[in-house]
């Protein structure tokens, strides 16, 4: 199963806790997650490694990051 | 110059940033600036609200370039970065007023938490509540946080907006160097100088500058951020922030030692007072104000500098709030709490309330 989240907009630490609370949803295997600038990417991508999830890639669209994280094996 | 290989945004660059902004504030006090205020975002807008008239408090005018160069300095690396984005409209109003209290609070405790670290490094045990009274602020942020409290989504905005903080901070530039300081005399021109207490005491206009845009730039790069660091710790058992804090501490407290600025205990501390409970509450205000808004006076100014229309507002609150604080006897002094500092805590932590109560959206979170 995949989700997305769209933290585009939102300020610290409002994209962490969005994608955390997603991430800690049962029976998902990816989650996406949108945000539009560069400290939310950073601290998503954070967020997501200290969750024991994997972030698979970061990709640049225009005006946002589309950040595709996967529960890791 | 790749965004991904952003260093500074590393465990390692965090703490480098962290530690060098320590010995850095350390020097700016052996170079002429108050005790243990090297670096405060909270006394150095106050000042500058001070020196552009906005309060007759002749003992803390003095249009301080460490602030303008904050700014201009995390404008120039948003620039060089491709991180520049004009963005706002997530609740200004309210922000305005969060940035208003947060400095009233601040006065009451005489500090930003930049400047908690500071007197930390320092010696000044007095700090030591105000440090609690931070966590303690921020910790009732995060409980917020977590009910869903939210300003509400900013949007891309025109570059027009984008640049007013950074041109207005290149404006006060150019009237400090228009009206440059007269030895003795407490006006110069259209600005005001202290010409006594901890206004008048300031490292060399260069120096001030250059260290002013060094830590703007590095800063910009590395997310700096002292709220955040507690709130992290707090909300996400995240350390990141919180290395760069300590690193901030541990840089300062060394070269204090090594610049014999080192001078443990409560009384007769520069620029604070022994009055723990009020110490405590002023900073709790502030800590919570910061929490609200997302992100400590530095991270606000430096967010500013990359387009940030919300944090601008913050910072033009805090400059407003300073004026608030000296014209109205709310801030603190070395003698003690101000006439109205009691009711200004009081006041402050009451609206906080309403902001947070006001702003949960459970529907989102």
């Amino acid at each position: 199963m995949k989700d997305l989240v769209d933290a585009r907009g939102l300020s610290c630490p409002q994209p962490v806790l969005l994608t955390i609370s997603k991430l800690k949803k049962a029976g998902l295997e990816t989650v996406e997650v949108l945000v539009d600038n560069d400290v939310s990417r950073e601290n998503v991508c954070r967020a997501a490694n200290s969750q024991g999830w994997t972030v698979l890639e970061v990709v640049e669209e225009p005006g946002q990051y589309r950040i595709v994280i996967n529960k890791a094996k | 110059m790749s965004k991904r290989s952003n260093v500074f945004a590393s465990s390692l660059g965090i703490i480098f940033v962290g530690g060098l902004i320590g010995v850095l504030a350390s020097l700016l006090q052996k170079f002429g600036n108050p005790g243990n205020m090297g670096i405060c975002v909270a006394c150095f807008e106050r000042d500058i609200a001070g020196a552009i008239g906005l309060h007759r408090a002749d003992v803390v005018q003095y249009l301080r370039p460490e602030i303008l160069g904050f700014g201009l300095g995390a404008f120039i690396s948003a620039l060089l970065f491709k991180e520049f984005k004009p963005r706002g409209g997530s609740s200004p109003f309210v922000r305005f007023f969060l940035g208003m209290i947060a400095m009233i609070g601040a006065l009451v405790f005489l500090g930003c938490p930049w400047r908690v670290i500071l007197r930390l490094a320092g010696g000044d045990g007095n700090a030591l509540f105000g440090l609690a009274g931070l966590v303690v602020g921020v910790g009732i942020g995060t409980l917020f946080f977590r009910a869903g409290y939210t300003l509400g989504r900013s949007e891309k905005q025109r570059i027009g907006a984008g640049v007013l903080i950074p041109l207005l901070f290149l404006g006060l530039l150019a009237l400090r160097l228009i009206f440059p300081q007269i030895e003795g005399n407490p006006k110069s021109g259209i600005l005001f100088y202290s010409v006594k207490g901890p206004g008048s005491q300031h490292a060399a206009l260069v120096i001030s500058l250059i260290i002013g845009l060094g830590v703007g730039i590095l800063a910009q790069r590395s997310r700096f951020c002292t709220m955040g660091a507690i709130r992290d710790l707090i909300l996400f058992k995240q350390v990141h922030l919180f290395s760069g804090f300590v690193a901030l501490f541990i840089g300062a407290f060394v070269a204090n030692l090594v610049l014999s600025q080192f001078h443990p205990g409560f009384i007769g501390q520069p620029v604070a007072n022994t009055q723990s409970f009020w110490n405590f509450s002023g900073m709790l205000v502030a800590g919570l104000a910061f929490a609200l808004a997302g992100g400590c006076p530095g991270r606000q100014i430096f967010m500013s500098g990359e387009g940030d229309g919300d944090a601008g507002t913050f910072v033009l609150g805090m400059i407003v709030g300073a004026a608030v604080s000296h014209n109205f006897g709310l801030a603190s002094s070395p003698a003690g709490i101000g006439q109205y500092g009691v009711y200004a805590v009081v006041i402050g932590l009451m609206v906080l309330l309403l902001i947070g109560f006001t702003h949960i959206n459970r529907i989102e979170s």
